[in-house]
């Protein structure tokens, strides 16, 4: 039976739609493909045991980059010992216990807004409240106060999510018990709430280890010659580490397998965690029944 | 008067209520008594499970709303500023529309009120259990599987579940808010079953949509329309001779 001519012209439309879908997705998946793979294929020849456990030498043209990844492991960490519980308990508040309305939408604005400051103005921020002002100076703390106000709004808004998605019927079911808020949400919504806020936090994680703005003027060292002994010390960290030797060392052309070997020490350190997030996720959506 | 004074657990008296500026109930006057099931009929939107709500407190979880009058339980108005609430949800039970067990286990979703009251000793615990499961005539089918998940129960034994879990606060009086409509009719009939049982010991109100269910199981039915307590009286009359010609009209399916 012919095709009527209306329907060719609908089923030609249909088809270059759908071209045009496809190959949205193949200029996303072959730019990042092509990024990480430049960045393997010059980076992989650096990267060895020693790279990762020594540290620089030389005038940071030779040896490894041990203190920069123990920097940004401990900023991270600080980071997040920061923003969970501040985050979570922001989340629980706006959530369950203020009342919905134009203070909790201001809030919420804010947040938002927070979410979309550019990173440079919460490295001058750091610098202004936690260096000069409180004088803590550039040091693990400053640093990892500054990248938890960084990640605050992720954790935030993961959290939102994650305490929404409990159904309200394990809220009422659990009140109607005579069971007080606080213990329905500590021992109902949270357990249940959990995973998701993790999962959240740990793609909160993947920003702060890799942000250089805003621990440049409140951790980062240029170079140490010991490691860290306090949260009152300067650190060496990764995406520092790349952005000096790239631009303000004596010996940039010199350096360039470190570049790269550094590069794909933080994208992998990236990835993988967001990958752990991702799986840690997809298990958990497989053993959920309501 | 059908109602005698002495045995009325909890009454309402002249009680008004508002979600913001909407009026949901009008001047409702209502006396539950002791042991038996009062049903509380009457179309979507009529205020039914309203008033339910407004008998344990659960009304307080909504924004903006507002109680006029007296809901009198024991002789104390449960909305008096001294009274907590989360006593009063202690001895007034309920069960809801849709199962809700917790994603636990069947054991700990018994225990998890009773625990957290303070009930510590596990033997106790144990009996507790026991005890409220065969009240909710599920021990049977589920003694053996005490320490698995409730969301693995059927529809009907989850509901079941609820109705034991809300027991093992031992309660006054058990809340139904429409609890059948999710469930299969032999689910449904076992359910009837069990609240015929469980009038011997509890005073029980029930919200139905189904009127076959109000005829079958309650004592006392009263029929709402629009927020307004049109008629209340003995189940029998009401569905034979009711006074009000609305409420034939409702009962008879002519509107609803």
């Amino acid at each position: 039976m012919a095709i009527p001519s209306t329907m060719r012209w609908r089923y030609f439309k249909e088809g270059l739609f759908f071209a045009l879908v496809r190959l949205s997705a193949l200029v996303i998946t072959v730019s990042l493909g092509g990024l990480l793979l430049y960045i393997f294929l010059n980076g992989f020849r650096t990267v060895n045991w020693a790279f990762l456990t020594l540290p620089p030498t030389d005038s940071m043209t030779k040896g490894g980059i041990m203190p920069a990844i123990l920097g940004t492991f401990y900023l991270t960490l600080g980071a997040i010992a920061v923003a969970l519980p501040l985050g979570i308990m922001s989340a629980i508040y706006l959530t369950e216990y203020a009342k919905q309305g134009p203070i909790v939408r201001i809030i919420r604005i804010g947040v938002n807004c927070l979410a979309g400051v550019p990173s440079i103005v919460f490295g001058l921020f750091g610098l202004g409240l936690f260096v000069v002002f409180l004088q803590f100076g550039s040091c693990i703390l400053s640093g990892a106060l500054t990248l938890g106000i960084l990640i605050l709004p992720t954790i935030i808004g993961a959290s939102e999510e994650a305490l929404k998605g409990v159904p309200q019927t394990f809220r009422e079911a659990s009140l109607a018990l005579g069971v007080s808020k606080w213990q329905t949400i500590y021992r109902i919504v949270l357990p249940n709430a959990l995973p998701g806020i993790l999962t959240g936090s740990i793609l909160g994680i993947g920003r702060a280890a890799g942000e250089t703005a805003p621990i440049m003027f409140t951790a980062a060292a240029f170079y140490t010659a010991k490691l860290p002994s306090s949260i009152l010390d300067e650190v060496m960290a990764l995406p520092f580490h790349i952005y000096v030797l790239a631009t303000a060392g004596t010996h940039i052309e010199e350096t360039r397998p470190i570049q790269y070997g550094t590069v794909l020490v933080l994208v992998g350190l990236v990835l993988g965690v967001d990958l752990i997030a991702i799986f840690i996720r997809s298990f958990i959506r497989k053993r959920k029944r309501w | 008067m059908v109602t005698v004074e002495d045995t009325r657990v909890i009454y309402v008296k002249n009680v008004n209520f508002y979600y913001g500026g909407f009026r949901a109930l009008t001047d409702i006057t209502m006396d539950f008594e002791q042991n038996r099931v009062t049903a509380l009929i009457g179309p979507s939107g009529c205020g039914k499970s309203t008033l339910l709500r407004l008998l344990n407190r659960m009304n307080d979880l909504i924004d903006g709303t507002r109680v006029e009058g007296e809901v009198i339980f024991e002789g104390n108005n449960i909305y008096d500023a001294k009274v907590d609430p989360v006593d009063i949800r202690r001895r007034i039970g309920m069960v809801f529309q849709k199962p809700n067990p917790f994603p636990k286990s069947i054991y700990n979703n018994i225990t998890y009120g009773p625990r957290l009251a303070g009930l510590n000793n596990r033997i106790d615990l144990e009996a507790l259990v026991e005890r409220s499961l065969r009240q909710a005539v599920l021990w049977d089918e589920v003694k053996d599987i005490l320490n698995q998940s409730a969301m693995m129960l059927s529809g009907g034994q989850q509901q079941r579940l609820c109705i034991a879990r809300a027991l093992a606060m031992k309660p006054d009086v058990l809340l139904m808010d429409e609890p059948t409509s999710a469930l299969d009719p032999i689910s449904t009939a076992k359910i009837e079953e069990l609240i015929q049982d469980l009038k011997k010991l509890y005073t029980i109100i029930i919200v139905t949509h189904n009127m076959q269910q109000a005829a079958r199981i309650s004592d006392m039915t009263g029929f709402f329309y629009i927020g307004k307590l049109i008629e209340f009286n003995a189940t029998e009359k009401i569905f034979t001779k009711p006074d009000h010609k609305q409420t034939e009209d409702y009962i008879t399916g002519r509107f609803g």
